[in-house]
């Protein structure tokens, strides 16, 4: 299992989200961050003072898979995600020592899958 | 009148007094028209209603003074009139003293008809939320406040032809201010487009949900008072005693519009959808607005019911197809084309010849068709001409500074890009950065101004295309971009 993490521009969220249900990938988790790399900042006046924000709004994008399906996750963030542009974000993938479904508290591999009673 | 020489009789400063105070409630229809905008877009667009609001009422005022009052309401022919240019001359202003002695001061006139013009051009904007450039504004405030709202006025409320020939009634503005403004506002939407996002590449709109609906109910709420000046204030006297009963007409109206509005979409939506409420509660008073001084308040609650019904199911049909954030179309342009047919079914014949001699009642008094038939002319006249001239302006407007924000910028929000600052600063900047005030050097800064970095602003104009890098997320492309990691 690979824990999937990806840093992306908010426009890009609903085409990948798109692309992984069509996918068959349904499950992950996603929180607004604010971060900096190598793109600029946002300079703001107020009534003529200024002041630069480095800390740019990205979208952060989990979701664990099974080691032969981190490909198909990354080349479909990739895909969606690139303008090209420096701030089109970064995806990382961690090694996921165990996992368990609270529900019926299943273990391993298993649980990426639906459940059976699920239909 | 410049100078203070006269000496006020009982009669004309009551009448004026009434009449300025009626047109501050109307005044501060402006705040209550920046909190509905404000509560029904997006977060990062609240600033830039502000600025917006703020700078029309400023150039509205110093126009209407110049060039729009004579227009409107000074001595001319019946297209338009030309006495009074900067307020000026002592028999200038039919409706006011010393033409009219049972009349207002003429400053009190022309503050209580420049607040009128305000608010017109302040609900033509309502269609161009959240993507139009600031400059539009600037160039078509002076230009709306000048020439395209005096001639209507003019027509309707002054000396105009269709008010003398026609005997076109409209109380306190359902055509001169909602119809005109609805024109004016369908003109500018129909060049604009809609909000990015607002339709799914399937066609189908999508909702584009307002940051702050208590915000929202407050702007309701104000203008709801502030149409307490509107229509009682159109008397332009306090002493023929018609003010109260129009003050009783117009919450009439304003409750059953709600009530109506709120009842139908609970018919289709088994909710109580709380901007359909507030929209139900303004098409029920823009209703009423052009019958007002005309009709019983049986009629009034008829008036507002029907206008409630009306808004949701134009708001519903027309967001199929054009992109409406706070629905000006519905609760102006056709609310107020429906108030002002309403006077040919239900104006009262004797409150007609008190308030427009010539003019007759409606269908349900009289049998006759000929009032209906001068309130049709009156809004299809109204709103040709208003679309038409509005139409080419924007043209205009659109060839030489051009009518809306690059896809970026409307991304990132007018407030940020068109004004430089976030209307909730705490939103956009995280904390850390707020405490740490200072804390970066100038040597490692390398952005200045909104969205100046060049990845941005290019990121615009490549969207869609295929990257050319494949694999590289970021670069040292951006200058001076290795001093920051």
């Amino acid at each position: 299992m690979k824990k999937i993490e990806a840093f992306v521009r908010h426009e890009a969220f609903e085409p990948i989200r798109i692309e992984l249900l069509q996918r068959g990938f349904p499950s992950l988790s996603v929180s607004e961050v604010k971060g900096s790399g190598r793109q600029a900042g946002i300079t703001e006046r107020y009534r003529g003072a200024e002041l630069t924000s480095w800390l740019r709004p990205k979208v952060k994008i989990e979701c664990v898979v099974a080691d032969e399906d981190v490909q198909t996750i990354v080349e479909a963030i990739l895909k969606h995600g690139q303008t090209g542009n420096v701030g089109d974000g970064k995806i990382f993938v961690f090694p996921v020592e165990q996992a368990w479904r609270v529900r019926t508290g299943e273990s391993g591999e298993a649980i990426l899958q639906s459940h059976p009673d699920e239909g | 009148m410049s100078i203070a020489t006269l000496h006020l009789t009982t009669n004309l400063g009551l009448n004026s007094a009434w009449v300025v105070i009626a047109g501050l409630f109307v005044m501060f229809m402006q705040a209550g028209l920046a909190m509905l905008e404000i509560g029904f877009v997006r977060g990062k667009n609240a600033g830039s209603i502000v600025a917006k609001i703020l700078t029309n009422f400023a150039i509205c005022a110093v126009v209407f003074w110049a060039v729009g009052f004579a227009f409107s309401f000074g001595h001319g022919s019946l297209l338009l009139g030309y006495h009074g240019f900067f307020t000026e001359g002592q028999h200038a202003f039919p409706l006011a003293f010393p033409d009219n002695p049972q009349g207002v001061t003429p400053d009190t006139l022309w503050f209580f008809e420049f607040v009128f013009c305000a608010v017109a051009l302040a609900i033509v904007w309502g269609t161009t939320l959240e993507r139009v450039k600031f400059g539009v504004y600037i160039a078509y405030a002076p230009i709306f406040a000048g020439i395209i709202y005096p001639v209507v006025a003019h027509w309707i409320f002054g000396d105009g032809w269709l008010r003398m020939d026609l005997h076109v009634q409209d109380f306190a503005g359902s055509i001169v201010v909602d119809v005109t403004a609805g024109a004016a506002a369908l003109a500018v939407l129909l060049q604009l487009g809609p909000r990015r996002g607002k339709y799914g590449p399937d066609g189908k709109p999508r909702a584009i949900p307002g940051h702050n609906m208590p915000l929202f109910g407050l702007g309701i709420l104000i203008l709801w008072l502030g149409w307490f000046g509107f229509n009682p204030g159109s008397t332009l006297n306090a002493l023929d005693g018609r003010f109260p009963e129009i003050v009783l007409v117009t919450q009439l109206a304003g409750s059953a519009g709600l009530l109506a509005a709120l009842a139908v979409m609970w018919k289709l939506t088994k909710t109580f959808d709380i901007g359909m409420a507030g929209n139900g509660a303004i098409a029920g008073l823009v209703a009423i607005t052009g019958p007002a001084g005309y009709v019983r308040p049986w009629a009034a609650l008829l008036i507002g019911a029907v206008a409630g019904v009306i808004v949701v199911f134009g708001v519903i049909r027309i967001d199929k197809r054009v992109d409406d954030p706070i629905g000006v179309l519905s609760a102006h342009l056709i609310a107020g084309i429906w108030g002002a047919l309403s006077l040919g079914l239900f104006a009262d014949p004797k409150l007609a010849a008190h308030n427009l001699p010539g003019s007759h009642g409606g269908l349900f008094y009289t049998g006759s068709l000929t009032q209906l038939g001068s309130q049709a002319v009156g809004v299809v006249v109204t709103f040709a001409f208003v679309f038409v001239s509005s139409y080419l302006v924007f043209k205009v407007i659109g060839r030489t500074i051009g009518l809306r924000v690059t896809a970026e910028e409307e991304n990132a929000g007018l407030d940020i890009s068109e004004h430089g600052m976030y209307g909730y600063p705490e939103q956009f900047i995280p904390m850390p950065e707020l405490v740490g005030y200072g804390a970066v050097p100038a040597s490692l800064r390398i952005g200045t101004g909104p969205l100046s970095d060049p990845d941005v602003t290019t990121a615009a104009k490549q969207q869609g295309k295929p990257s050319t890098r494949p694999g590289r997320q970021d670069g040292p492309s951006s200058p001076g971009s290795t001093d920051r990691i």
